[in-house]
């Protein structure tokens, strides 16, 4: 049974702001993650702020200098189906493609899908955990076979569960952010929360900020990107494993690169170690072999999750090769 | 407090009230008798509850019925017309593309957004389109058959 809540449906943004600035009130956009919180009682509604009727925040445009600036209200399918994001941002179409199953992207949006909740059992059933402002994370000595290997900061264990972000962090782009204060824009690698630096909350918005658009830089011609999810059913699931990629690419030589894990951390993780294995080297056999080493260096398996490790090394094996091959198929 | 919206199912328009934490398939299965829409999951895993709106399918247990006010909705009672079965629910029929019949509103919903779409898909399009509608009888092979059958014709 859904909680009681009263429903505005505001016709600017700055009303929606103004809504949002009150207390118990959240935002509400396609609503595929916000009704399932309120189904499960994750947290208190008091207010329900939709802001679906502010158009503006919907679609994709040319900016000036050539990037794309995505309004947070375009849907994961229209950005999965989107020409120019297909051409020359992959590794966001991909990873948009990958989202759920067909409604959900058809109702989901990109910036719900930046601020989505995590998908623990525990923290969406009936367990006070530490993301909830409880003392325990009950899936550190539970069931983690979905849990996180990386930066769990010895507090709280989730995987952030989207696979766009992954895919707009490898690619460099920046968040919009409008509040109260304004407009302000941080890069999407920085957007999510650190357990460590705060367990209550998934992403760095203030009360009455919203995400309003992302914005892409210019495409470069020599740029490769990908996106790679491993999950065990072909629809729905969340990344057991999965990568961004986007490489700089000489020929097969990696001038510089950027790799994001999904499914790796409570945030979209950047590995700096596999990127220092392969800048300014050729995707040979032996680069690869130390990318895979690479990817799961300092990883800190828990009981039922060790599996992910040869997961997480055999998958960018096999994008580094594949990367490899179609650059040698380029040149 | 409820709240009067104006909703469009299958061509004909609506007055309702609505609770504002009420769902789109409770609007129509409770408010409007339009019970071909399923309650399976209630949280968007099932697909059972999939209607069109504003000409794609979406779950509709995680649509608000204020949310969808003003939208156009297409439910499975809208797909028959005088001349009987639309040609994709006589597929069904004729394929044996129906079990339990619980997945088949949402299957069917579907099926035809994709042939609206996209008149002659593979069959890797057909199975990605209804990805997101679980049939526990596990009969997708013939639910896959019956989506080709039409469009072959």
């Amino acid at each position: 049974m859904m909680a009681h809540f009263s429903y505005v449906r505001p016709r600017s943004l700055k009303e929606a702001i103004g809504h949002l600035a009150e207390n118990g009130a959240r935002v509400h956009a396609g609503g595929t993650d916000l009704l399932g919180c309120l189904r499960d009682q994750v947290f208190d509604v008091r207010k329900v702020v939709s802001i679906s009727g502010l158009s503006a925040m919907r679609g994709v445009e040319q900016v000036a200098g050539g990037g794309l600036r995505i309004g947070a209200l375009t849907t994961i399918a229209e950005i999965s189906e989107h020409p120019l994001i297909r051409k020359h941002y992959t590794a966001l179409a991909q990873g948009a493609s990958e989202v759920a199953s067909p409604q959900l992207r058809n109702q989901g949006t990109l910036g719900g899908n930046l601020c989505q909740k995590p998908r623990c059992w525990y923290y969406r059933g009936e367990f006070h955990c530490m993301r909830k402002g409880g003392d325990v994370c009950y899936a550190a000595g539970g069931e983690n076979q979905f849990h996180c290997i990386f930066g769990s900061g010895g507090r709280c264990f989730i995987v952030h569960p989207s696979d766009t972000a992954p895919a707009l962090s490898a690619l460099d782009a920046q968040v919009e952010i409008t509040g109260p204060g304004g407009l302000r824009t941080m890069p999407v690698e920085n957007f999510h929360v650190h357990p460590e630096d705060d367990v209550l909350r998934e992403t760095w918005l203030e009360r009455g900020e919203i995400v309003t658009a992302v914005r892409l830089p210019a495409p470069q011609a020599s740029l490769k990107s990908t996106y790679r999810k491993i999950r065990a059913r072909r629809a729905w699931d969340f990344a057991l494993a999965g990568a961004a990629l986007a490489l700089e690419l000489d020929g097969d030589r990696v001038v510089d690169g950027r790799v994001v894990l999904s499914g790796a951390a409570p945030v979209p993780w950047r590995s700096l170690l596999v990127e220092d294995t392969i800048r300014g080297k050729t995707l040979d056999d032996r680069t690869i072999d130390a990318a895979a080493d690479a990817v799961v260096k300092g990883a800190r398996p828990l009981a039922k999750n060790k599996y992910k490790l040869p997961l997480f090394r055999g998958m960018i094996q096999e994008e580094l090769r594949r990367i490899h091959q179609s650059a040698g198929a380029d040149g | 407090m409820k709240k009067l919206i104006t909703l469009t199912v299958n061509g004909k328009s609506h007055e309702v009230a609505v609770e504002p934490n009420e769902t789109l398939t409770d609007t129509l299965r409770y408010r409007l008798g339009l019970t071909g829409t399923k309650k399976g999951c209630e949280v968007g895993d099932c697909g059972s509850c999939t209607v069109v709106m504003d000409g794609k399918p979406v779950n509709s247990c995680l649509v608000l019925a204020m949310q969808a006010a003003g939208r156009t909705i297409e439910t499975i009672e809208g797909m028959e017309t005088e001349k009987g079965l639309h040609p994709l629910q006589e597929a069904f029929v004729e394929k044996g593309a129906i079990q339990c019949g619980f997945c088949s509103p949402g299957m069917i919903l579907s099926g035809k957004s994709l042939l609206e779409k996209n008149p002659n898909p593979s069959e890797a399009e057909i199975r990605g389109a209804i990805s997101g509608n679980l049939c526990r009888c596990t009969g997708y092979q013939k639910i896959v058959e019956a989506i080709q059958s039409v469009k072959s014709e």
